[in-house]
């Protein structure tokens, strides 16, 4: 693996790149699924290979390969820099990268129990049982539970004198429900949407998840649901769960935030933000009890790591302080042009993508409050959580989400089950109106494995903290 | 790229190695190369080569898969062993079939050579063209170029072989003012049909069209959709309900209502994987010959699409639209067509009379699968239409509307047409004029 780095980089060298990286990855992945009674997925993927990022006549070429020989590196060494003679075609004042960042280390995720290690057989006996005890209550149409293991080894080398090492480990783990009847469908889902929770962590985080407890109250919910009246609309107050929450702070703090968007780059995909630069350190985002940070250094989070894939050590950053906007999330060329240094936020989505800005782990930082104190301090609402649709505006301004659970508060106490809530709104308003976090006892770092951004589409895994939250005159249900 | 020979001999490596009662072998090979600009910079220019090998071992009624893209001898026959010991583990299947038969494929024209050596300064040349374009204008422009190459590969120890070589050229463009901006692209396995030009003048206009955009009340509006939008809506169609298994799982809108009227009698939608104006393919990822589906014909719901596994609880056989074996997703329909009309651009904008233009859409998701129900925000050029004329440009709304139920209000139906890439392959959608269209919110651009 060393030697195969040292050629790329000396090769892209010779062919006149004035700067280059080396990443050579290697993935494991394990997938198991099991629906309605039967192992749908059980799965061991392993892949391998390499890219070549450079810079030649000022502008960027990256080529990749999963042929891991020396004559495949030599060619695609030189097509990385054959590829950024082309972009030079087109590449205005230059690529500038800033001060040289040279690195020298390695990180491991800290795991208890290498989930790799961990019997098949148990793990499928994990997922029957929890299955089987969703499919017991009466109504279910549609049960599920997965579990994802992920190991990724990665070595980064630079022609700066950087050079990396890291093995992050993956688990997650999820339920999911569908109850069909009554002319609808209604799905829940343990702990998180989009199928799975996740962690940087070993099979410890899938045992205290209690997939087996937890399947039989979160099956009981979705056939529950199909008889509950639909979410009444109105201007209302609205205590929004931590897992939703999760996804309110991923698509209108994480995104509008990197640093790539603001400048255009992703402008005719997923589109740019309205945090323009000369908004940095006077916008007010979120009323003052609103603090949101970037750290890729905290225990466990699906963003956590050593270095990002630059090579730069893993950072906590803030964005919003006390409802003022202040930060970024940064790459070294991005970070350069605000006169900055990069706050380790450049991912790629293995061996064959360009490092992109990535959020790591995104956190509206704990507040002081219960949720029970919080509950009964509304006198008139709704709890809302667990996502099951979402969208956003090209600029991260107008939202609308819809939640799989909506209760009623009412003085104070939580009532009526409500179905197909949804809630919008434009996102400093929303924020503005943010009036009571709760704290540290209810603050948990959400695992979202399916982020995407990028063309080659790039799928990154991202951590958000959140406790519960409230939030006033907010406009819940909009669907008919 | 590979080619056939290569890969036949990786397949028969692999069904070799295998001691299993029955072995499949899926590779998915693919030379891609991408040119992404933004500001008139080329700030990402990549290319990769990759082949993924997938091999599906069945012991007895146990099913085994491990996947790998080390293919030397060392790592197919791991990838052998780890399929052959992952069945071991499994218990018997009551859903175990035995794996697809051989089968005659169409031979599909898939494969354009011009695309297949496309260079990277083809592509740079393309966008700087439209980056040119937009500086006369005073508007910066930002997009991406890409060209691959792409083989698939089915073979099974019950002598199947399939083999499959395509191509496929992508261009899409933003260009943006200071308040406005404007979107085109182009889809197409030959490369020599992008005209990035083209695209690039489309784009520019539209941006200079939506300068000054006011400001338009949420609401129910007739509509004018371009294709590009009526292509989202198509894809997000086929996601929620075009599916055997949607159906059978009772979560598609269109369970319980096939043979029923459900939408205008000029709607009709179908599936055709060989059909070249798209993105073709002979087979599925079970090796199963394609065929074409009519999914609503005249407005009638009349079929979804099977894999294997949804057509053999029915007793049918299946249509040719299955994702690799084992999974939980159940089939896709990902080479849609939506049948187009006769009416230009402006007869359709003459048909509104009043209402609102859209050009295309951003983050659709559903919020309701089982009655359609999608929303999104409008993006890249919305406009107002008075007497049956573009008045004014808009600022975005955001729509939360039921599909099913907006295409039972068919004013008219587009002749001009797009491709764009699907989920699994591309569908071809027309323009589309609607008698009513919900906008449930509105932004600030």
């Amino acid at each position: 693996m060393n030697e195969l780095a040292e050629r790329a980089l000396n090769v892209a060298q010779l062919h006149g790149a004035s700067y280059a990286d080396v990443r050579v990855v290697r993935r494991e992945r394990q997938e198991l699924a099991v629906k309605n009674g039967q192992v749908g997925k059980l799965a061991m993927d392993e892949e391998q290979g390499f890219g070549v990022r450079v810079i030649a006549d000022g502008a960027w070429g990256f080529a990749s390969s999963s042929l891991m020989t020396m004559a495949e590196v030599e060619r695609v060494a030189a097509l990385a820099v054959t590829i950024a003679r082309a972009s030079a075609l087109v590449k205005g004042e230059g690529v500038k990268l800033g001060p040289p960042e040279v690195h020298v280390g390695s990180y491991r995720t800290a795991v208890v129990r290498d989930p790799f290690a961990v019997a098949t057989e148990d793990k499928l006996a994990l997922l029957l049982a929890a299955d089987e005890a969703m499919r017991r209550v009466p109504g279910v149409r549609v049960s599920q539970a997965s579990l994802e293991f992920l190991r990724e080894t990665k070595l980064f080398t630079s022609s700066e004198g950087s050079r990396v090492e890291q093995v992050l480990i993956e688990s997650g783990a999820g339920l999911e429900t569908v109850a069909v009847g009554e002319g609808e469908m209604q799905k829940r889902s343990y702990p998180n949407s989009f199928g799975r929770h996740q962690g940087t962590a070993g099979y410890e985080f899938v045992e205290e998840l209690d997939l087996v407890g937890h399947a039989q109250p979160t099956a009981a919910e979705a056939v529950a649901l199909l008889k509950a009246p639909t979410c009444p609309s109105g201007v209302m107050t609205l205590i929004i769960g931590g897992s939703q929450l999760g996804l309110q702070v991923h698509e209108s703090c994480g995104h509008p935030t990197e640093l790539d968007r603001v400048f255009g780059s992703e402008a005719s995909y997923a589109g740019t933000s309205f945090l323009t630069p000369e908004k940095l350190g006077t916008f007010r985002y979120g009323s003052p009890v609103v603090n949101l940070t970037a750290d890729a250094t905290l225990p466990g989070g699906l963003g956590s790591f050593g270095y990002d894939d630059e090579g730069v050590p893993a950072q906590r950053a803030e964005l919003v302080r006390e409802g003022l906007f202040v930060g970024y999330l940064t790459s070294r060329e991005t970070a350069a042009r605000l006169g900055l240094r990069s706050n380790g936020t450049m991912r790629a989505d293995g061996w064959n993508r360009m490092p992109i800005i990535r959020m790591t782990n995104i956190n509206l930082e704990p507040g002081t409050w219960t949720l029970a104190d919080l509950i009964a301090d509304t006198d008139e609402g709704l709890f809302v959580d667990l996502n099951k649709s979402w969208s956003i505006d090209d600029k991260r301004l107008n939202f609308q989400f819809g939640t799989e659970v909506a209760y009623e508060i009412t003085k104070g106490r939580l009532g009526r089950l409500y179905k197909n809530a949804t809630y919008t709104g434009i996102t400093p308003q929303f924020w503005g109106s943010c009036d009571a976090i709760c704290g540290p006892a209810e603050w948990r770092i959400w695992g979202i494995p399916n982020c995407g951004k990028g063309q080659p589409p790039q799928s990154a895994h991202v951590g958000h903290g959140t406790a519960p939250a409230r939030f006033r005159n907010v406009q819940v249900g909009v669907m008919r | 790229m590979f080619g056939e020979n290569e890969l036949r001999r990786v397949a028969e490596q692999v069904l070799a190695a295998s001691q299993a009662d029955e072995t499949e072998v899926l590779i998915l090979a693919h030379d891609t190369q991408l040119t992404r600009f933004a500001d008139a910079v080329i700030h990402q220019n990549v290319a990769e080569r990759d082949q993924a090998l997938r091999v599906r071992a069945v012991i007895g009624r146990r099913t085994g898969v491990a996947s790998t893209n080390d293919v030397t001898a060392a790592g197919i026959a791991a990838a052998v062993q780890r399929a052959a010991d992952i069945a071991r583990l499994q218990p018997e299947s009551p859903l175990y079939l035995p794996m697809a038969a051989p089968a005659v494929m169409a031979q599909v024209p898939a494969r354009i050579e011009a695309t297949a050596a496309c260079t990277p300064e083809a592509r740079a040349q393309g966008a700087g063209a439209i980056c040119r374009l937009a500086q006369e204008a005073g508007l910066a422009a930002a997009g991406a170029f890409s060209t691959e190459e792409r083989e698939l590969v089915v073979a099974n120890s019950q002598g199947l072989w399939a083999y499959a070589a395509g191509t496929l050229a992508d261009l899409n463009t933003v260009i943006m003012g200071a308040d406005s901006s404007g979107y085109a692209s182009r889809t197409d396995i030959d490369v020599r049909r992008i005209d990035a030009e083209g695209a690039g003048r489309e784009a520019v206009a539209k941006a200079l069209q939506s300068r000054a955009p006011r400001d338009v009340a949420a609401g129910s509006y007739p509509v004018v959709l371009e294709a590009y939008a009526v292509e989202e809506m198509l894809g997000y169609m086929s996601y929620m309900g075009f599916s055997a298994l949607a159906v059978q799982e009772g979560r598609s809108f269109l369970a319980g209502r096939l043979g029923q009227q459900i939408v205008d009698p000029r709607i009709s939608i179908w599936d055709d994987g060989l059909d070249a104006t798209g993105i073709p393919a002979p087979f599925d990822f079970e090796g199963v010959p394609k065929r074409r589906v009519e999914i609503i014909k005249e407005g009638v719901a009349t079929g979804v699409v099977y894999d294997r596994q949804t057509a053999a609880r029915e007793g049918k056989e299946s249509t040719g639209h299955g994702l690799p074996v084992p999974n939980t997703m159940g089939p896709m329909a990902g080479n849609l067509f939506m049948a187009p009309g006769a009416a230009s651009r402006e007869e359709l904008v003459r048909s509104v009379g009043r209402g609102l233009y859209v050009t295309r859409f951003h983050y659709v998701n559903p919020v309701h699968p089982m009655k359609a129900v999608l929303t999104g925000m409008t993006r890249d050029g919305t406009f107002l239409i008075e007497n049956g004329e573009i008045a004014a440009p808009v600022k975005n709304l955001r729509f939360t509307q039921g599909v099913i139920e907006a295409l039972n209000h068919v004013i008219a139906v587009g002749v001009h047409t797009v491709l764009g890439r699907g989920w699994v392959g591309g569908n071809r959608a027309p323009d589309l004029a609607l008698g009513e269209f919900r906008f449930s919110g509105t932004t600030q651009f």
